[in-house]
């Protein structure tokens, strides 16, 4: 689903990734550990160009992103992205969060068949896509046990209850697949759990994640591989079982060691 | 202090027999419209400013645009108002053969003014949002344009409130520079009044009031529309 040729990453004179090489599938869930400046995050920036390379390809659905003249948000739409900071609408509700980039891309895409045939009985009004984007958004807080939260600002929510939320909202665009930028580092301790759970839900239910995490226990459960990167290369990649239980690489022993 | 009373009296009988208020009232008329429709013009001119300036600059369009608002600011910036205001109406406008009544250049030339200002306030403003705002919006796959207008303005606005009110005194305030080009604002109006009756005194002293009370009232209003906003914070 993803293919990453050659992908570098310079910021000015500071090489961060230098020539990674990776391909994920469908379904596959990808956990990237590493010590920190290791690249692992800016590696996960670069798969939906929040960070654009600076050379190499992605090959996202066979499109390559790193191309300057595609389209780059069309896509993003398909790759949810989850951050360590959440990163929700300060000024918006819980559910305008969940509801904004659905209802945009669907008035865009309404706005476009009615431009190529304004009798087309598939055209939504802008009542009825809001409708749909709701009940969907509502549908999906219920999920997380939040849906009487629907009307707060997140101001008003605890750590794990953003992050969940943040999840959700990335959800709600029916993507490809999942990024998520250290999803758990920003979080009180007695609220990763919460946030692990949904993610392992997720995996369950067959989406193709790629995670960069410190969580070692989240990867040797879900992971299909882990990745472990250290000074902006892909040093040692296999399953779990093999990664933790029997490194190759001195770098990995090292960093396995050191938080174990 | 015996002759206050009848300064007052003299005052009265221009104020309201002579009509005098008629004319106070067009002045506030167009005081109020010179500064409403200057900081309207200023927010919008500011805002696009603003956003301009914060683009990412790996383009070249981005790059043009943004030297030719850099430029407009340190014009606007660099240049008294009663400078641009003269320059626009003696000189630009005949230039250019149009003939436009002065309360219109005035309200032009404050919005051109403010626009300056209020596109480094709104820059301040942009700049004072978590990137994280941006990033999050981008990352769904909204636009630049989409995620600055829903997100990212929105509480740039809030944080720059105080600032904007102060901006919108400042140009209550500034419209007395208008007589310049002839325009009748609060100023010119009470002047009148001095004029006719030899007595200037109570004419400027009311004029004080009113202007205090103006901004008092736009103060208040500022104040209002802050506790409304910040719905969305924390505490409630």
């Amino acid at each position: 689903m993803i293919e990453v040729i050659n992908l570098s990453k310079s910021f000015g004179e500071l090489q961060v990734l230098k020539d990674v090489n990776i391909t994920i599938r469908k379904g596959e869930k990808v956990v990237v550990i590493g010590p920190s400046g290791s690249g692992k995050s800016t590696f996960l920036r670069c798969l939906n160009c929040m960070e654009v390379p600076t050379s190499g390809n992605i090959f996202f659905h066979g499109v390559d992103l790193a191309d300057q003249k595609v389209d780059i948000n069309i896509h993003r739409q398909k790759m949810g992205m989850v951050f360590q900071h959440f990163n929700l609408f300060n000024n918006k509700t819980v559910l305008q969060n969940i509801m904004l980039a659905p209802v945009y891309v669907e008035k865009k895409r309404m706005r476009k068949l009615r431009r190529s045939n304004p009798e087309n009985e598939k055209i939504k009004t802008v009542a009825e896509i809001k409708k749909e984007a709701k009940a969907n958004a509502m549908e999906l807080l219920k999920r997380i046990g939040l849906e009487d939260k629907a009307g707060e600002y997140p101001s008003r929510l605890s750590g794990g209850q953003k992050q969940r939320v943040a999840i959700v909202r990335a959800l709600a665009m029916n993507p490809d697949v999942m990024l998520f930028d250290e999803p758990t580092s920003a979080l009180d301790p007695e609220m990763v759990g919460e946030v692990l759970e949904l993610m392992k839900e997720l995996a369950h239910e067959g989406m193709t994640m790629v995670v960069v995490t410190h969580e070692m226990g989240f990867a040797r459960e879900v992971a299909d591989r882990v990745v472990f990167m250290a000074d902006g290369y892909i040093a040692e990649e296999g399953s779990p079982e093999q990664l933790f239980g029997n490194p190759q690489n001195p770098r990995t022993q090292h960093f396995l060691q050191s938080i174990l | 202090m015996g002759n206050f009373g009848a300064k007052i009296d003299k005052f009265l009988d221009i104020f309201i027999d002579a009509d005098g208020y008629k004319t106070v009232l067009e002045g506030l008329g167009n005081t109020l419209k010179i500064a409403v429709l200057g900081l309207v013009i200023g927010i919008i001119i500011g805002t696009l400013i603003a956003t301009v300036r914060v683009i990412p600059k790996y383009k070249l369009l981005p790059r043009i645009l943004n030297s030719i608002c850099s430029f407009y600011v340190a014009f606007f910036r660099g240049t008294p108002m009663v400078v641009q205001l003269l320059l626009s109406y003696y000189v630009a406008l005949p230039l250019m053969g149009i003939n436009l009544p002065s309360v219109s250049v005035a309200v032009v030339v404050f919005g051109l003014n403010s626009g300056a200002y209020i596109s480094e306030i709104m820059r301040g403003g942009i700049l004072s949002v978590d990137p994280g705002q941006m990033e999050g919006g981008r990352a769904m796959g909204l636009t630049f344009g989409k995620t600055m207008t829903a997100i990212v303005i929105p509480q740039a606005v809030k944080n720059i409130l105080p600032t904007l009110g102060n901006e919108f005194i400042t140009l209550i305030k500034e419209t007395s520079v208008v007589s310049f080009v002839g325009a009748l604002d609060l100023y010119v109006a009470f002047n009148r009044i001095g004029s006719n009756s030899y007595e200037f005194m109570v004419p400027y002293l009311v004029m004080a009031v009113i202007y205090i009370i103006l901004v008092l009232i736009i103060s208040g209003l500022v104040k209002v529309m802050e506790r409304s906003l910040r719905k969305s914070d924390r505490s409630h």
